[in-house]
């Protein structure tokens, strides 16, 4: 019943943060909503997994959660250098020397 | 006694990790511009994720399932502000001002 | 080489909670990937200090009891800011001036201003941090210093 509650909530916060992604207005909400979409499903991952009485779940949850993070930096790495292989602020401002 | 204990554990836990979660969510849609909305974002990788998880941990079946709860915990702890603080210095890099009062005025103040 | 004992026994201990099957062959998978790993990571030349900064291990855990309870109190207030109607909120950027002497640090410093809610670092310019206060409360409390004095202190004399 508890979980059933949980799932509830975390429905009604992810249908929220859908209307932040579709609204926008920058990349940057999106970006931010779907980071906080993200953190929504790895909490849901975990309470379907309690609420079909199965918490072995609990492991895509973890990996899910790595995934968000690497997902998120990546994007917010494209935009910002427009390709992934470089190492980071110092090499750019190398290369524009 | 002990598992009445832990059913009021997952229930505060589950609920009010549910309330903040939600509030984090309404944030979201509320704040006016992108580095407010930062802060409801918080909201909910911190309090509405600690709360969730350390009821479900109360419920958890063995001890193995409450590790690996508290590692998800562990988890969010360390990659929540990296990422946010990442989208915020790429929001401040891309030129998207903050609303409200400007920095000159603040840090006069301080 | 006590840098790279202490990463061995965290990822060994990873790898036993993460599996929970307590066997002898599987343990023995696990200490050789562990092995693996600590390999690669000495041959990349990342096990250092700054990796298992086990210097300050021991003071980690008062400070982050404190951290939780300021963001628990943070997050009251900010929550109770988004419910109320008429959105009581002033944001606006401050400046905050860091002490500590590493990276490592100022790490620690500027994730735990973006973890409580609130307060979000923007940018880290050398010794000042700009950060986005969602109230004056807020920029308030940072301004106290007494985060940034409790993270100078997790640093110690090493």
């Amino acid at each position: 019943m508890m979980f059933a509650a949980g799932t509830a909530a975390i429905v009604v916060a992810m249908l929220l943060a859908l209307v932040r992604a579709f609204l926008g207005p920058s990349l940057y909400d999106r970006v931010l909503a779907v980071n906080s979409f993200g953190t929504k499903t790895v909490l849901m991952i975990a309470v379907l997994g309690f609420l079909a009485g199965r918490p072995d779940f609990l492991d895509i949850a973890l990996l899910y959660a790595l995934i968000n993070f690497i997902g998120i930096i990546a994007v917010l790495k494209f935009f910002r250098y427009g390709d992934l292989g470089r190492a980071g602020p110092k090499a750019a401002e190398e290369e524009i020397k | 006694m002990i598992q009445a204990a832990l059913n009021i554990v997952g229930w505060v836990g589950l609920v009010g990790g549910g309330a903040f979660v939600i509030v984090g969510a309404l944030g979201l849609v509320r704040l006016p511009d992108v580095y407010s909305r930062m802060h409801a974002a918080g909201i909910t990788d911190t309090m509405g994720a600690w709360l969730m998880l350390v009821g479900m941990m109360a419920q958890s079946p063995d001890w193995l399932t409450a590790v690996k709860l508290f590692l998800i915990i562990v988890l969010i702890f360390f990659t929540s502000p990296t990422s946010t603080y990442a989208l915020a210095n790429a929001a401040y890099g891309g030129g998207v001002k903050p609303v409200g009062r400007d920095e000159e005025g603040a840090s006069s103040n301080s | 080489m006590g840098h790279v004992i202490s990463m061995g026994a965290a990822l060994f201990a990873t790898w036993l909670l993460l599996s929970g099957h307590f066997t002898g062959l599987l343990i023995g998978f696990g200490v050789a990937s562990c092995l693996v790993v600590l390999v690669i990571a000495r041959r990349m030349d990342v096990i250092d200090r700054e990796a298992q900064p086990v210097h300050m291990t021991p003071r980690t855990c008062g400070y982050w009891v404190w951290l939780v309870k300021e963001i628990v109190l943070a997050n009251i207030d900010v929550a109770k800011r988004i419910i109320t109607p008429g959105l009581p909120i002033e944001p606006h950027l401050i400046r905050v001036k860091a002490t500590q002497r590493d990276e490592l640090g100022k790490v620690i410093y500027a994730n735990s201003i973006t973890l409580t809610p609130g307060t979000v670092t923007v940018d880290i310019d050398g010794e000042e941090f700009l950060v986005h206060a969602l109230s004056q409360e807020a920029a308030d409390d940072l301004a106290t210093g007494e985060m940034d004095r409790r993270v100078t202190a997790l640093e110690g004399e090493g």
